[in-house]
Order: structure tokens, then C-alpha cells, then sequence
């Protein structure tokens, strides 16, 4: 209703106008019709309606703050709960048989790869991703599991049963187990002799500066270093020891690094998901971790 | 009380245009008279008066008629044409298929990256929307809109069971009885039910019709599909049974936005006032010369389904569905007069003849052309769109993570996503090779299932492909501040026919 009596009246309709005036545009001030009100009133009372039923007003009860949760009790949480539930499910029989097949069999089968690759990266990123990267990228002491370099076999039997037992897990006896010494901590070897035998794993690469070094380094090689790392510096799965010919360094491969390791020795621990996980899910994680690139 | 209720059943009579009803405007108010718009004889809010459309007959009615059933067939039938696409693939003429996200227009198929044709085909229906209105008024409101169509259906049915006009003012007067009762009961459950089988129809457009009308009748379809057919079931009969003339006054926008569209050019629904006026009862057998052809019959409000009256002039309430004329035609019929007082017409045509010029037709005016040149240029575009659209596609996700991967021999190693779309209903078979990068070696992640560089994509569907590419440790001096390019080709081993798509390959900065 406007403001005075005395607005103008508009001559084509007869109907007074609001009184404002917008770039020339004059607004008739006609009645709403009836229906409009009540609809407003309706929504009015759905909203109280809705209070009631539906988790509504925040209150501060003896424990903190709560809510007022509504008669039928209706939770996002929940909601989410029984999608992720409903997922599963849908994917029981999959994961079924991801969990009882052989991995060759189930890598054999388009659909059943194609949920273990879903499922895999799902349980990569909740448990994997903390140490080896959302990419499975890794990081310095943490393999990056995207290139073809393994030091404990990368056969999907081989990742299966390190994601089993894990890496020097003592928790568990079968874990994968075996230790680099720490060769100038313990007195072992001097630091000039860690320097040589630094200089000659450098030349395993062909990045040696002194041959001489180098030769010295090799007899000590042959000495301490061959047992696990071979005569020619290959590695040896077996052992988890590292090819030192390569160009994947987990630790570095320039000269102050090759010390470093030599002098306090590298033990990298991961811990076994056997217990953790089910069968299914380290199959796929298996299947996933394969999938990247390295998978032999 | 009794003197604001009074006022708000005189400006409810107004707004109907029923103006004998708001006759004697001058209410006492105690020992003075008031104006009728003084702010206390106002009120804010106004009752709905009750409109009781006449039957009548003639070429406007006929003609709604056909379009009527035209559009109501189209409407329900549609659902139900067949188009065979082949193996593997609805056979639905016109299906919004969400779960697999399609679109399916007879020959037309729409993925949800071609949206753009929606876009194109909502263009094209405003511009022929402003064209028509340009031309010849609200033709849409009068005809083909959906509320007036249903509106005029749900009063037939009315009609059918209350009779017409003066039966139903006479049913309402009358006290409540069983036979009004029956009546009423009878008009409303055929509302419901035709509200039902639309509600019904609207969900067929989205899923197989055959499929789902056995489900529906089985009570075991989706519950959306129970839902949506509520919805739609109720407010079919709210807005067209119930609320009808007042969707196009209160709620509907086009009729303030027509306003733009009309020149005095426009053909529209009017009564022509230089021929009509005076307007007065005539006693057959006397004369018409010194007056108009207008007998002031009230015809033209009678069976106007928005109830007001044509001869006020142009208002926002005409859908100008053009039933005043017939009534008016058979008017003059029995008047012995020319039919036509009121017709399609236009501003300049009533000027032009109280001026004592000639009556023409301008229909190709700077207005009419501009909108016709718009739909030409739209049409032409979403033509060549059409013609031109690819049946393949080929997309490159480059990893970004790991953004490449250093291999034992020093070599570097890139991963690439590939999207092949394949939108032939044909299973298509490529060879991926890639170009352009000295060196490089295409290869696949092992138990990729597939052998070699071939992909298989099935009918109208998406493969993703998961490919590596190696750079040997020897070639990375082709790279760039780490950077090269290379490109993806996609070769249809059947056909020959290749698509090509540029990425990145990344290594260390040295």
C-alpha cells in the first residue's frame, strides 16, 4: 500500500500507481491476488512442518552443542553410509572372486580388472598414499612404484607378498627382512674406505672421478658389499638389496649420498596389510600397483 | 468489516472486467462520500472471481480444436514411435536415456559435451517465438501453450458435466445437493485422470515406454518414476483445473516480456472501435446508420476464458486465443452485419481507416526481418553443426602424477590417458601410433588385456586406454627445458580414417 492517499492515478486504468517512479517506468499499484497470500501462509507452516521433522535448530545441551534431530530421524551420515554400503554391496560378487581367484585369472577377466584397478586405487589412496605419493610417485626413502626397478621382485606374486607381509615388519614372521649395516657408524669401515667404496659405486654408473678411489673401493666392495649387492653391483632380490647400476637411487645417487648410506646404513620399513585388509583388497591393490607401469 | 469487504468485492469485479458489478462506486462512510481508491476503501489483496467461458462456435474454435488434438497426440504418442538404431542401443524415437547419459531425437543422438544443440534448438524456438509475436500477437498463448491447451480441455470436461455457461453460474448459486455433488465429483476425478495420464506420459520420454508401462502396472518401477508422475499429475490439474487464467495473469512472465514484441503493426485480436462505436442494443428492423455495429450483446466477454473484455483494448490478462471473434461473427451473422468488428487487426489498419486510407498489411518490417535474419543465421549454424559432427574423437590425458618416471636404464617414461569416442553404432577397431617425437616408443602397461597398439571401441560408447610412451636415455636431447611434443593418431584399421590429437612429453630439466 503506498504511502499517501494523493498518488497519482494511472488514466488508462484507473489504478493508482506505487508513487515510485524508475527511468520513466511507473509501477500500478493493483491488489495481490488472495491465492498469493495464502501460499506465502502455506510455506510458513511447511517450515514449521519441516522443523519438526527434519533435523533442525542447534541448541547447547549439558554435553556442547547439539541439534534438534527431527521424528524421523533423518542423517547425512547415514545417507552416506548406506551409499558407500550400497556400493559394496554392488560389488560383492566381484570382489569375491578378486578375493579368491588367482591374480593371473582375475587380470584375465576385463570386468573383474577393471573393478580391482577401481577398487585398488580406492585402498592406494586410504592406505598407500601417506608414504609412497597419491601417484605412487614415492619419495626420497619411499620406492616410487611407477618405474620398472623392485627390490624385492615386482611379480604380481612378488607385490602381493610384500603388501602381505610387509618390509622388516617384525609384527609379522614372514615379513621380508634384512638389513643394511652401518659401516662407519659401527666402526666398520674408516671414512677413507667409505669414500672409496663410494667412488667405486659411482663407477659402477660410469660417474667415477678417481680410479684409483675406485679400485681401492672395489677390493673393499668385494669384501663387504658383495654378499648382498653381487660381484658386479646388480642387486639381489632375494635380499632386497638394490641394482647400484642403475638410474633409480632410493636414497640419492651423487657422492654425498652414496656415503651417507654406506656410513649409517638404510632399513626402510613398511608394514604388512595382511591382517589389516582383506583378501580382496590386497589382491587389488596388487592388481593396481602392477597396473602402473613396473608390473613384471 | 462490512465496507473493506464491500470495496474488495467491487476491485475483485473490476479486475474481471465485470463493471456492472462494480457500479455505484461511491460507498457511504458514515456521513461522507469516499473515493472509491481512498486508502481505506483499498485493500491489499484481491479474491479470484470465477469465470464461466460460453461455448461457441466458428473457425477460431475449429481450428483450436485441431491443434488441440494435435498437440495432445504429440504429446502422448510421442513416447511410443519406434526408431531402430541398431544392436545394443534403445529403440526409442525420442528418449532422454540420464543413466547413460543420451539424448535421443529420431536421427539426431546427443552426448552430453553436443549440449550445445539444445542451446541452439531453445534459440531458435525464442526467435521464432518473437517472430510469430511480432507477426501476429500472442499466437502461442492463444494455441500451442500447454496451459491454454489443458485449460481448455479441463473446461470442456467441465462443461460436459455442469453445462455451459448459465447452467454452471446456476450450479454454483444452488445449494449443495447429491446431484450437484455428483457433478462436481464426476468433473473432478475425469481432472485427476487426465492429469494422470499426463503426469504418465512425462515420465515415458525418459526411459523404454513398453519397458516401464508394464513396470508401472506391475508397481515395480523406479520410485522417481511414481514421484515424478505425481508431481506432474498434480500440477496438471492445480494449474489447469484449478488455477487456469490466473497461471497467465500472476505467474507466467511472457506476457510482460510480449510488450517488447509488439509494434502497431502486429496483427492482433481487437475490436474495432471505429466501426463498433457507438455500441448499443438494436431493435431488428430499424436502422443502422448514426451508430455502431457493436449491440453491446456481451458475447465477447462471455466466452472469453480470461473474462474480460475485448473492446477495453489491449490488456495483459488476453492470451488473444481469438474465441471473441467467433462469438462476435455469429453475431453479426444474425445482425445481418459483415462479420469481422472484431478480428485480427492492427493499430496502423484502425488509424489508416479513420483516417480514410487504405488498409495494408506490413508484415516485412525492420522488426520482422531482424528476427528473421537471427533464425536464418542460427539455422544455418546448428545445419552446418550438424552436418559437420564427428563420429570420432580422440582425447589425451597426460599424468600429471608422476608427471613422468625415470626407468632403471635411464630412459624416461611418460603415461597417457586416451579417450576414443566412438558415436557410430558400430563396434570400431584403431591402431594408436605415436608422431612427432624422435625416439619414441609406444607401449602398454602389462595385463592390459589388449595387445599391442590396438584399442577396441565399442558401439556409441567412450574407451579410455591407458598407453606409455618411452623416450630412450640416448634421445632426450630432443627434449625442450624438459618438454617435447608429440601427437596421438588414432587410425580406424577398417577404414582407414584417422584423428589426431597433440600432447606433451615431459622429462628432467637438465
Amino acid at each position: 500500500m503506498s504511502d499517501s492517499p494523493k498518488n497519482e492515478v494511472d488514466d488508462v486504468t484507473g489504478v493508482e500507481t506505487t508513487g515510485h517512479e524508475w527511468d520513466g517506468i511507473r509501477e500500478l499499484d493493483n491488489p495481490m491476488p488472495k491465492w498469493w497470500l495464502y501460499t506465502f501462509y502455506a510455506c510458513i507452516i511447511w517450515s514449521f512442518a519441516y522443523w519438526i521433522v527434519m533435523p533442525a535448530w542447534p541448541y547447547l545441551s549439558t554435553e556442547g552443542w547439539t541439534y534438534t534431530k527431527g521424528v524421523i530421524g533423518y542423517d547425512q551420515r547415514e545417507v552416506v553410509a548406506r551409499e558407500l554400503g550400497a556400493v559394496a554391496e554392488g560389488r560383492a560378487d566381484e570382489m569375491q572372486q578378486i578375493a579368491t581367484l588367482a591374480l593371473e585369472d582375475t587380470a584375465a577377466d576385463a570386468t573383474l580388472m577393471e573393478v580391482s584397478l577401481a577398487a585398488g586405487k580406492a585402498a592406494f589412496g586410504d592406505n598407500c598414499a601417506p608414504c609412497h605419493g597419491s601417484g605412487a610417485q614415492g619419495s626420497w626413502g619411499f620406492p616410487n612404484l611407477n618405474d620398472d626397478v623392485w627390490l624385492w621382485g615386482g611379480t604380481l606374486g612378488d607385490i602381493h607378498y610384500t603388501l602381505t607381509h610387509g618390509i622388516r615388519w617384525e609384527a609379522d614372521d614372514n615379513t621380508r627382512q634384512n638389513v643394511m649395516m652401518a659401516y662407519g657408524r659401527d666402526g666398520v669401515l674408516t671414512r677413507r674406505e667409505i669414500a672409496d667404496v663410494a667412488e667405486f659405486v659411482l663407477a659402477l654408473s660410469g660417474r667415477a672421478d678417481d680410479a684409483e678411489a675406485a679400485t681401492r673401493g672395489a677390493e673393499i666392495f668385494g669384501e663387504q658389499c658383495v654378499t648382498c649387492h653381487g660381484a658386479d653391483g646388480q642387486g639381489n632380490r632375494e635380499l632386497g638389496a638394490p641394482n647400484l647400476t642403475d638410474a633409480v637411487w632410493l636414497y640419492g645417487g651423487e657422492r654425498a649420498s652414496i656415503i651417507e648410506s654406506v656410513s649409517n646404513g638404510r632399513s626402510g620399513v613398511m608394514p604388512a596389510w595382511g591382517g589389516r585388509l582383506d583378501a580382496g583388497t590386497i589382491n587389488a591393490l596388487t592388481l593396481y600397483v602392477h597396473s602402473l607401469g613396473g608390473g613384471e | 468489516m462490512a465496507d473493506s469487504a464491500s470495496s474488495l468485492e467491487r476491485l475483485a469485479a473490476e479486475a474481471a472486467g465485470n463493471v456492472s458489478a462494480a457500479a455505484n462506486p461511491h460507498g457511504l462512510d458514515g456521513e461522507r462520500y469516499t473515493a472509491v481508491n481512498a486508502e481505506k476503501n483499498r485493500s491489499l489483496y484481491i479474491s479470484r472471481v470465477k469465470i464461466y467461458p460460453k461455448l461457441v462456435g466458428g473457425t477460431f474454435r475449429r481450428l483450436k480444436w485441431v491443434i488441440m488434438a494435435l498437440t495432445l497426440t504429440i504429446y502422448y504418442v510421442t513416447p511410443w514411435l519406434r526408431w531402430d538404431r541398431g544392436a545394443g542401443l534403445p529403440d526409442q524415437a525420442v528418449l532422454l536415456d540420464f543413466p547413460s547419459r543420451r539424448f535421443y531425437f529420431f536421427f539426431l543422438e546427443i552426448w552430453p559435451q553436443e549440449f550445445y544443440y539444445i542451446t541452439g534448438l531453445l534459440i531458435l524456438a525464442s526467435l521464432t517465438l518473437f517472430l510469430v509475436t511480432s507477426l501476429a500477437g500472442r499466437v502461442w498463448c492463444g494455441y500451442t501453450c500447454p496451459q491454454t491447451v489443458w485449460t481448455d480441455l479441463f473446461i470442456h470436461v467441465e462443461r460436459f458435466f455442469e453445462g455451459d455457461r448459465s447452467a454452471r453460474i446456476r450450479l454454483d448459486r444452488s445449494p449443495w445437493s447429491a446431484g450437484k455433488l455428483a457433478r462436481k465429483a464426476a468433473k473432478h476425478l475425469v481432472w485427476i485422470l487426465i492429469a494422470l495420464a499426463t503426469g504418465g506420459a512425462w515420465v515415458f520420454y525418459f526411459a523404454d515406454a513398453p519397458t516401464l508401462a508394464v513396470e508401472l502396472a506391475r508397481f515395480d518401477a523406479p520410485p522417481i518414476a511414481y514421484i515424478s508422475i505425481a508431481i506432474f499429475a498434480s500440477t496438471t490439474y492445480l494449474l489447469g483445473g484449478l488455477a487456469r487464467e490466473q497461471v497467465c495473469i500472476y505467474m507466467c512472465p511472457w506476457p510482460r516480456i510480449q510488450g517488447a514484441m509488439f509494434d502497431e503493426e502486429s496483427l492482433l485480436v481487437s475490436y474495432k472501435e471505429d466501426r463498433g462505436e457507438q455500441r448499443g442494443p438494436h431493435k431488428k428492423g430499424t436502422s443502422w446508420e448514426g451508430r455502431g455495429d457493436c449491440i453491446d450483446c456481451g458475447q465477447c466477454v462471455a466466452v472469453c476464458p480470461m473474462g474480460i473484455d475485448i473492446r477495453d483494448g489491449m490488456q495483459l490478462e488476453c492470451i488473444q486465443c481469438a474465441l471473441c471473434i467467433d462469438a462476435c461473427d455469429a453475431i453479426m451473422d444474425r445482425v445481418e452485419r459483415p462479420r469481422g468488428l472484431i478480428a485480427y487487426d492492427t493499430l496502423r489498419n484502425q488509424e489508416r481507416r479513420q483516417a480514410g486510407e487504405p488498409q495494408r498489411l506490413n508484415l516485412l518490417r525492420p522488426r520482422t526481418l531482424v528476427y528473421m535474419a537471427a533464425l536464418a543465421i542460427v539455422g544455418l549454424i546448428m545445419l552446418v553443426a550438424l552436418i559437420n559432427r564427428s563420429t570420432l574423437e580422440l582425447n589425451v590425458l597426460h599424468d600429471r602424477n608422476p608427471l613422468f618416471v625415470t626407468l632403471a636404464d635411464g630412459s624416461i617414461r611418460n603415461g597417457y590417458e586416451l579417450k576414443i569416442v566412438n558415436k557410430e553404432h558400430a563396434e570400431r577397431v584403431f591402431r594408436i601410433d605415436v608422431e612427432g617425437l624422435e625416439g619414441a616408443v609406444l607401449s602398454r602397461p602389462a595385463l592390459a588385456g589388449e595387445e599391442g597398439s590396438t584399442v577396441v571401441v565399442g558401439v556409441d560408447t567412450l574407451r579410455m586406454a591407458r598407453f606409455f610412451v618411452i623416450l630412450p636415455a640416448g634421445r632426450l636431447d630432443g627434449l625442450r627445458d624438459g618438454e617435447g611434443m608429440l601427437t596421438f593418431v588414432a587410425t580406424d584399421l577398417a577404414t582407414g580414417q584417422k584423428v589426431e590429437r597433440e600432447s606433451s612429453f615431459r622429462g628432467p630439466v637438465k
